[in-house]
């Protein structure tokens, strides 16, 4: 039991605000030698695991070409474009971006998605345009929030989206380990199958919540006291300075 | 054939370039610690190959992570201050210029990607498959990476190579430290199963298993799957764990759950811890830095609310549909 002292190094780490890669790092220190590892094995199995692990920075190569295409104006192109569509609100941008995603997600499309592919450069610019387009300059607490819940959206639609594909990794984990420990003989289809029910929840209470935000975006920026730009842009700064 | 290893070591080529640049900037004020940062990373993905292959020891690279991370902890990763991009103005009037053109480069990346994940496995050459197997969409998406910035420079008239190198540079020293913190946290994983940390939270969860009480040990097993989830920051690590302990020997022999139903669920039950936790930092602190965010929880705060009456509906779901 001595062991889950490293979880409570992760936990108590995390709530102090402490930097994460230090709270990673010593997390991993305490449970090894916790655990009776050697300081050498503790430090294979780091190694082992960052090299294990590296598929999932791979997303950093299209980052040149987010930044190129940015530089060239995408995020401004993107505001314009939701200017002309006139029934796109926040709202509805992350529904259909929820929907978009899920169902690629479901048929095996997973990688083609993402924060850096498509979130930043694409949805979360335009959802906020959809709501400068609604109230004008948006104080900063509002397009944080706008930016944070495009980047929720895109989780939730890849995660509950992904298990209905057959060969993702996720379903042939679970053939795999149950097969082998329980000797079962489980098709992968269908535990596939079985994901579709928690992937319709996912998909009516995310996009009640995205065409719900609308109108919580309505009530915040009724709150706000009207102002003009540039007073607005200094109460913003405010606030980042009080929080 | 082609290996899913070159894009980690086209990885480390941008890792070094980055290391370079940035220790030649002298606009950040901890340069040296920050070039330092970056090319030791760059250097660890080489060598990776070679801790797969077996044929290397491991441990180097994991005391080279370990100053890695201390580099970041001890607050000495900065970056730079003169952001050598276009104006808000500049942007304006490209955008005006190039129009809806600029959406092409990024709609290549899911094109290429999508291609190469639904038939890279088919492309043969004297019946050997030209992408190295199970790894297609990795290297789909790497592949996309570079059409992409060849057809952005075309379009957008892009002088240099070194236009897009530089924009890339100045994102990833924007994402800093949360660009390995995944990998970080993967390693942290692989310490806990190895140190039987997952054995102990299984057993603990065995012991206060209500009996003769559906119900409970449904909610119990779902609420294990999301619990160990946020704190390992991983479904597939507290699957094997949770299932050993409740999911199979309670829901699947002494209740005769359907498998396939107990075992779908219970992971998407973990998939909700998923989206919680710190831990999971590629989903939820990765996204931060990329999109400018102030707090850490930014993201998690908004998962939150859709997380919390999924995991109900799961444990409804469960019960109803297993038993």
């Amino acid at each position: 039991m001595l062991v889950l002292l490293g979880v409570v190094v992760v936990v108590v780490g995390f709530a102090l605000r402490r930097n994460p890669m230090l709270v990673g790092t010593v997390a991993g220190l305490v449970t090894g030698l916790l655990g009776g590892m050697s300081p050498k094995a503790i430090l294979d199995a780091f190694g082992t695991g960052f090299a294990g692990s590296r598929s999932i920075v791979i997303f950093l190569l299209v980052l040149p070409v987010i930044g190129l295409v940015e530089r060239n104006g995408l995020q401004e192109q993107s505001r314009r474009l939701i200017s002309r569509l006139a029934r796109l609100t926040t709202g509805r941008v992350f529904a259909l971006y929820l929907l978009l995603r899920q169902a690629t997600s479901a048929i095996g499309l997973l990688s083609i998605g993402g924060h850096a592919q498509s979130v930043r450069p694409i949805v979360a610019p335009m959802a906020e345009a959809a709501a400068v387009k609604r109230y004008g300059p948006l104080p900063e607490r509002v397009s944080q929030r706008i930016r944070a819940f495009a980047a929720g959206t895109d989780n939730i639609a890849s995660f509950f989206g992904e298990d209905i594909f057959v060969a993702v990794g996720a379903v042939l984990l679970i053939t795999s380990f149950v097969d082998t420990t329980y000797h079962f003989t489980l098709a992968p289809l269908q535990v596939a199958l079985w994901a579709i029910p928690t992937a319709v929840c996912a998909l009516v209470i995310h996009g009640l919540r995205s065409l719900l935000f609308d109108r919580q975006l309505a009530r915040d920026m009724a709150r706000e006291p009207q102002r003009d730009d540039s007073e607005a842009k200094v109460a913003a700064d405010r606030e980042q300075v009080g929080s | 054939m082609i290996k899913v290893e070159w894009f980690y070591w086209l990885i480390a080529a941008f890792f070094l370039t980055v290391g370079l640049l940035v220790l030649r900037d002298r606009s950040n004020p901890h340069r040296v610690w920050s070039g330092v940062f970056w090319s030791l990373l760059g250097l660890c993905f080489p060598y990776s190959s070679f801790v797969v292959a077996k044929t290397l020891p491991a441990w180097p690279l994991g005391l080279t992570v370990v100053a890695i991370a201390c580099i970041a902890g001890f607050g000495l990763l900065g970056h730079g201050t003169q952001e050598k991009t276009t104006s808000p103005e500049e942007r304006q009037a490209l955008s005006e210029r190039f129009g809806n053109k600029l959406f092409l480069p990024v709609l290549v990346i899911p094109v290429v990607t999508g291609l190469f994940a639904t038939f890279g496995k088919d492309v043969r050459i004297d019946g050997r498959p030209v992408l190295q197997p199970l790894n297609e969409t990795v290297i789909g998406l790497g592949v996309s990476a570079i059409v992409a910035v060849l057809v952005g420079m075309w379009l957008l008239r892009t002088p240099s190579a070194a236009v897009p190198l530089h924009e890339g540079r100045r994102l990833t020293e924007n994402i800093g430290w949360a660009a390995v913190l995944p990998q970080l946290l993967a390693m942290l994983g692989l310490v806990f199963a190895t140190a039987g940390v997952g054995k102990a939270i299984g057993d603990s969860a065995g012991h206060v298993l209500p009996k003769g009480f559906l119900l409970g040990a449904v909610v119990l097993y779902c609420l294990g799957m999301a619990v160990f989830t946020i704190i390992m920051g991983n479904a597939f690590a507290a699957f094997p764990v949770m299932t050993a302990a409740i999911g199979y020997p309670l829901l699947i022999q002494h209740y005769g759950g359907t498998p396939a139903i107990v075992f779908a669920i219970g992971m998407l039950s973990g998939y909700c811890g998923t989206l919680c936790t710190p831990m999971a930092a590629n989903f939820n602190i990765v996204p931060v830095a990329l999109l400018e965010l102030k707090s850490d929880y930014a993201v998690i705060r908004q998962q939150v609310p859709t997380a919390v009456p999924l995991w109900a509906c799961n444990v409804a779901l469960m019960y109803f549909l297993a038993f």
